[in-house]
């Protein structure tokens, strides 16, 4: 008998999961395909691919927000790149005093309220005239995934085995190559994670751009909030899936090209 | 076909192994120095052994000659050329780690060939290399795995393939076998050393294992809190220790307080009381002694039990506490008062049996009672 009302009872928290997790979804795939729906009504009282063509007729700007998004968010990769990976070695490796302190300070956008932040943000950029410029929503963006990009890139140099870097050397080959061949090859699938999570940061970010970036530059989110500000519920649902496609894309790539790397580090 | 590998290899690296000299090598981290004062010639094609119990200073020695840790004072000699300043990729002294430190994310190919690629080599001429010691070392066809798919030993091949495959002018080698299991290590002991012979390189080894020292190494160099307490042959270590340190190091585990006196002869005082006398020309005394309290230390195997009395020799008479079977002898622990000796004897003596361990005064060393200060 305890065993049937421990099956159940695990039968209820996953069907409840299940709902949590499939429900919201679920409900955005029918309003994607929804041409009628209203309120007693179960279900939608008719489907169809209007809406579809409503989000990429020319006139539609969901085809432009979407190149943006998927634009700045590669370029806010590069970015976030550029800064972690020095930023990473010198926290993951040197002796830097205060490691921990500097640590710290790349969470320092995330601790304060964003609105708050990206109000005073826009404000500076609006001075030095990046307001409404993509290098003004990619620093904003690069700045909201900072946090993520550092630690990690610092905690994968820190993996770094010293004395492989060491074995390099004693080979012949001078800093730079040893960091070249050897360090940032053994560092990359971390890099790797912290470049998915900065790409998925990016494409989801909306109060930075709303705050710099609009109304010159509209991003996916963007779009989406004005559609549900709207009522729009098609639009925005379709806008929705549309933003899974980039993020779905991003993940297989780097899935694919860390494979061998991570398995030889496993097996290290 | 290996043969013909081999002949090459020869031809190719006559007069591959430089000299090194060490003047006055002061090295340290923080404040304190774990080396003070070394100075060490070792001649071309030569095999050195650093050996000494772990923090005694060699491996911070070796890692000092291949360039990781800075030389405070001194000089580090390579064919007469002042290394001490250089960066570590610029010595050309090939280093084999104790974690092997192959590049998980490159072949075994790779891992070899990476020397010669940054010397900026034809792919086709770094390809028929690789191979090449690839064979020497015995790796075969493994060439082409990822070093993950490679057991211990073949790691510690690689390890090896690609210090070798430089052209090194010496090659440092810090504990290779520590991570084997025993009958591996027995043959790369061997191959190793045939393969130092074989290419004329200047060797120097790190090891705690001073069976690993004797066995391979031309000259073993003890070290004791980062002084050379002796340098000499494996014979001379082993048999004619220079202080007490550098005796219990080599093995010999038995030490019995004794009083000098007089120049003749050496007056043992026993816990029972008695007394016995032992000629001093034939004791092996490397330091001067000064009459007053030293001690006598000596191998378990040089103690024969219940054996008829030589002339001259000490006469202990004593009882069976325990023993252990080694294998091809049988190791007594023998109480006499409250002192204790290990004797080694091919029949097994039964537990509690009084027994007369006699040892000849050839077998003998003689040290102060507390080691000299450095």
């Amino acid at each position: 008998m305890p065993g049937i009302i421990r099956s159940i009872m695990i039968g209820l928290v996953l069907a409840l999961l299940a709902l949590a997790i499939f429900g919201p979804i679920s409900n955005m795939i029918l309003w994607a395909f929804t041409e009628q729906w209203y309120f007693p009504a179960k279900l939608p009282q008719s489907y169809g691919f209007s809406f579809w063509e409503r989000v990429f007729r020319p006139q539609g700007n969901a085809m432009v927000s979407l190149l943006n998004s998927v634009v700045i968010a590669g370029m806010t990769v590069l970015v976030s790149l550029a800064f972690a990976i020095p930023a990473g070695l010198a926290l993951g490796r040197g002796r830097l005093p205060y490691r921990v302190v500097f640590l710290l300070l790349f969470l320092l956008p995330q601790a304060f309220p964003s609105l708050a932040v990206h109000m005073n943000i826009a404000r500076i950029f609006y001075t030095i005239g990046l307001n409404g410029t993509f290098l003004g929503v990619v620093l904003v963006h690069a700045l909201q995934g900072m946090v993520f990009s550092v630690w990690i890139a610092a905690a994968a140099f820190g993996a770094v085995d010293r004395e492989l870097e060491e074995a390099a050397a004693n080979m012949g080959a001078g800093p730079l190559r040893v960091f070249f061949t050897v360090t940032l090859p053994l560092a990359l699938p971390g890099l790797m994670a912290s470049a998915i999570f900065v790409f998925l940061i990016s494409l989801d970010e909306f109060t930075g751009t709303y705050f710099v970036g609009v109304p010159d530059i509209t991003t996916m989110p963007l779009l989406l909030f004005t559609a549900s500000m709207e009522g729009n519920y098609q639009i925005a649902s379709i806008t929705a899936l549309l933003l899974l496609v980039p993020s779905v894309l991003f993940m297989l790539v780097i899935e694919r090209f860390l494979k061998s790397d991570v398995l030889a580090k496993v097996g290290h | 076909m290996i043969q013909q590998a081999i002949h090459a290899q020869r031809q190719a690296s006559a007069g591959l192994g430089a000299a090194i000299s060490l003047k006055d090598l002061h090295l340290g981290y923080d404040r304190t120095d774990v080396i003070s004062g070394l100075s060490l010639d070792v001649q071309a094609g030569e095999f050195i052994a650093l050996l000494g119990a772990s923090g005694c200073g060699k491996t911070t020695l070796l890692r000092a000659l291949a360039g990781f840790v800075p030389v405070r004072q001194g000089q580090i000699l390579l064919d007469g050329t002042d290394l001490s300043q250089t960066p570590p990729e610029a010595r050309g002294m090939a280093m084999m780690f104790q974690s092997y430190a192959l590049w998980p994310h490159m072949t075994v190919a790779q891992n070899i060939g990476y020397g010669l690629k940054l010397r900026g080599q034809p792919k086709a001429q770094i390809a028929a290399r690789v191979a090449e010691i690839a064979g020497l070392v015995g790796l075969g066809d493994l060439t082409g795995r990822r070093i993950a798919a490679l057991s211990g030993g073949q790691k510690q091949r690689v390890a090896l393939a690609r210090s070798l495959a430089v052209d090194p002018p010496v090659l440092l080698l810090d504990e290779p076998l520590s991570n084997l299991d025993a009958g591996t290590r027995a043959t790369m002991r061997h191959e190793i050393r045939a393969l130092q012979q074989r290419l004329g390189l200047t060797t120097i080894l790190v090891t705690h294992d001073r069976e690993e020292a004797m066995s391979m190494a031309d000259r073993v160099v003890i070290l004791n809190r980062g002084r050379i307490a002796q340098i000499g042959t494996p014979e001379q270590v082993y048999h004619r220790p220079a202080d007490s340190y550098v005796a219990r190091f080599m093995g010999a585990t038995n030490s019995l307080p004794a009083e000098l006196s007089g120049k003749e002869g050496i007056t043992l005082t026993l816990p029972d009381g008695t007394r016995a006398q032992l000629p001093r020309a034939q004791l092996h005394i490397p330091e001067p002694v000064a009459p007053g309290p030293a001690k006598l230390i000596f191998r378990s195997d040089a103690v024969k039990l219940g054996a008829e009395q030589e002339d001259g020799g000490l006469i202990l008479r004593g009882k069976v506490a325990q023993h252990a079977y080694l294998g091809s002898v049988y190791r007594h622990e023998i109480r006499i008062g409250a002192l204790r000796l290990m004797a080694d004897a091919a029949r097994k003596m039964p537990i509690g049996a009084d027994v007369d361990a006699c040892i000849p005064a050839t077998a003998l060393s003689l040290f102060p009672a507390s080691p000299r200060q450095p």
